[in-house]
């Protein structure tokens, strides 16, 4: 499907939302005014073009610590991910208990995701067998990194889907690195999607810095599962441009050299490229648009740095269901 | 009233909740078209259809992970786990997923369901078929965690437990499932039993008994016999291992002064120890005598051996003489 020029904008300025909030969240980080951000600068490209390929509000999201780009595709304001970040009242993923970008929207039918890696994978199968039970059209998109498909998680959750069918998509991205461990120590595989055959699934390994075929095959991904035909393994070959997380030190397991290569590649730029190739994106738009971003990431930062924490009482609830009201509506 | 045995009443609660609500579904390890290997869903795949009745496969945090999924989709799962031996694979879907949903989203996401697992020794099946695992999951808060110990409160219990909004860890006493027998209403299709409070299954005033499942159904035996001793037994049916009823178990030990606690599984840290330490901070005052625990041996599981397994596991006998003892204090 061709897209157009109006949408290829719009996925131009989440990306470049989401890598000037990104930034500044280590900014943030090394100045001491948060404890914990984990960045997902290098895996935009991958991400908006995923979340725009689905039905945002009616398909289903259960993803991973490290989709920022693709929660703010999906409908997460700036604003809400500081608060977060920052660990403030009215944190919409977990109302601040939970560590920044452990996503949660029940709004958009964005589905709460623990640290433990993998474990959202048997989640989605269970989803997608609700939907298949009640006859309902959705897609439930679920994401992941390749070190993660280690667990065994992750095999049952995907073996699952490929039993029964179910209309999952599986989006594996690929950034080579799990904290410091390459993909050679994780699998004997070249791909991620290699394991999809023998698990009685289609799997794709997909160029992560490029939103036009990912957008494609998700696309694609989608209708198969929509028409019945049951889940499909994409494998995003994407970049990790910065260490695992604000605790993590790169330089001891990673050359310069690596680091710096992957800078040439980064898949905002090369978007940024194309659409200034194509004609939809010239100079003045892009730096009206850069401007924006950056007062959008200021305005973000300054409601979160005035928002309140939550009160001590907050932590008590809600433990139970039968708590939910009262946490809520105080 | 119709006799029925404990894992009937498991059925019972089972059909009628399928009945009842086209949410609910159940899901497990031969539960199919076999009946499960206990026989606990005879008869509900020829009834629900493959659809609502299904056999998973051989991946048990995978029933659980699957389970959890539907739960958060608005679905009703009754996951089996076939002993609870096997249920480790499926803790971190436990504890970290189902048990942590509703206070990790601040309330936005919850994991309605339940996970059946018959548990507990005494039927030959060695190490890994016979274990006690309650005390690991009574541990974790946002867990419902319960026991029944006679046909009525396994069939209303269940009931509860499926139309409760939490997930609820629903263990059934195996040994008991065809040798405890109890009478329950045929003409009550909404027969349940809350979850929470505790049941006086025998009301006595010098030893307060606290149990749950097969060793209530041992403890009342022993009761039994030390009555004709003129030792008068008061027993208290724990059924709701978590959050327990406190004031119940607090009322009882403030009546008799005394408290010995019957559990199955290993002495240290088993569930005992919680009721010993909550007795010890709130009714101190009212005890005169140490408060008792009698459980199993501290090794790492069942021994399989007729000889070896009689050994672990408690009998009337061995309560009978825990309690004589602790009343001669």
């Amino acid at each position: 499907m061709s897209l157009a020029n109006e949408t290829l904008l719009e996925m131009y300025w989440v990306m470049l939302l989401s890598r000037r909030l990104d930034e500044r969240a280590w900014i943030l980080h090394r100045q001491g005014k948060i404890a914990f951000h984990i960045s997902g600068i290098g895996h935009e490209a991958a991400q908006v073009a995923t979340g725009f390929a689905l039905n945002r509000g009616t398909d289903w999201l259960v993803p991973y610590y490290r989709d920022l780009a693709l929660m703010l595709a999906w409908g997460l304001t700036p604003r809400e991910f500081m608060l977060g970040l920052m660990g403030k009242s009215g944190d919409p993923s977990s109302g601040a208990r939970q560590m920044p970008s452990h996503w949660g929207l029940r709004r958009l039918n964005v589905v709460s995701h623990s640290s433990p890696v993998a474990t959202q994978t048997t989640h989605a199968a269970g989803i997608g067998l609700g939907a298949k039970m009640r006859g309902d059209d959705i897609v439930i998109l679920t994401t992941i990194g390749e070190g993660s498909t280690s667990q065994g998680e992750w095999y049952e959750g995907v073996n699952w889907a490929a039993i029964h069918r179910l209309p999952v998509i599986f989006l594996v991205e690929n950034n080579t690195y799990a904290i410091s461990v390459r993909q050679e120590r994780q699998m004997a595989v070249s791909n991620v999607a290699d394991k999809a055959p023998g698990l009685g699934l289609p799997g794709f390994v997909l160029d992560g810095t490029d939103v036009f075929e990912v957008h494609r095959s998700v696309h694609e991904a989608a209708a198969r599962a929509r028409s019945g035909e049951g889940p499909t393994l994409l494998e995003a070959r994407v970049h990790r441009m910065t260490p695992h997380s604000s605790d993590d030190d790169d330089r001891t397991y990673r050359p310069r050299e690596e680091v710096e290569e992957m800078k040439a590649q980064d898949p905002v730029n090369r978007y940024r490229n194309t659409l200034m190739e194509r004609g939809v994106l010239d100079e003045p738009i892009d730096e009206e648009m850069q401007a924006k971003a950056k007062s959008v990431v200021e305005d973000a930062v300054e409601h979160a740095e005035a928002a309140p924490y939550p009160s001590v009482e907050e932590a008590q609830y809600p433990v139970y269901a039968e708590d939910v009201r009262e946490a809520i509506h105080g | 009233m119709a006799e029925i045995t404990l894992i009937e009443g498991v059925r019972q609660g089972m059909d009628e909740e399928l009945a009842r609500d086209d949410r609910v579904f159940l899901v497990g390890e031969d539960v199919g078209p076999r009946g499960g290997v206990f026989r606990a869903t005879q008869g509900l795949f020829e009834k629900y259809g493959p659809e609502r009745v299904i056999d998973s496969p051989l991946a048990e945090l995978s029933i659980v992970g699957v389970g959890i999924g539907a739960a958060l989709y608005g679905m009703r799962p009754i996951c089996e786990i076939q002993f609870a031996d096997f249920i480790h694979p499926a803790f971190n879907q436990i504890v970290n997923e189902a048990a942590k949903l509703c206070y990790r989203s601040n309330g936005e996401w919850t994991a309605p369901m339940v996970i059946r697992a018959p548990y507990g020794g005494g039927i030959g099946g060695g190490l890994y078929h016979s274990q006690s695992v309650e005390a690991f999951f009574a541990h974790v808060p946002g867990l419902k965690v319960v026991i029944p110990s006679n046909p009525h409160d396994a069939k209303g219990l269940l009931k509860s437990a499926v139309r409760d909004p939490n997930p609820v860890l629903f263990f059934e006493p195996k040994k008991g499932y065809r040798l405890i027998r109890g009478e329950v209403p045929e003409d009550e299709p909404d027969l349940t039993v809350p979850i929470g409070p505790a049941n006086i299954s025998r009301s006595g005033s010098d030893i307060s008994v606290f149990a749950y499942g097969m060793m209530h159904h041992y403890c009342l035996a022993a009761a039994e016999t030390v009555a004709e001793e003129g030792i008068d037994v008061e027993l208290v049916d724990l059924r709701t291992l978590y959050p327990v009823d406190r004031e119940t178990i607090l009322e009882s030990v403030r009546k008799t002064g005394k408290a010995l606690i019957v559990y199955e599984d290993n002495l240290t840290g088993g569930y005992g120890a919680e009721i010993a330490a909550l007795i010890a901070e709130a009714a101190f005052t009212h005890l005169d005598g140490p408060i008792r625990r009698l459980a199993g041996p501290d090794v790492p599981a069942m021994p399989y051996s007729h000889p070896l397994q009689d050994w672990f596991m408690l009998n009337p006998e061995k309560i009978a003489a825990a309690i004589r003892d602790l009343v001669a204090y």
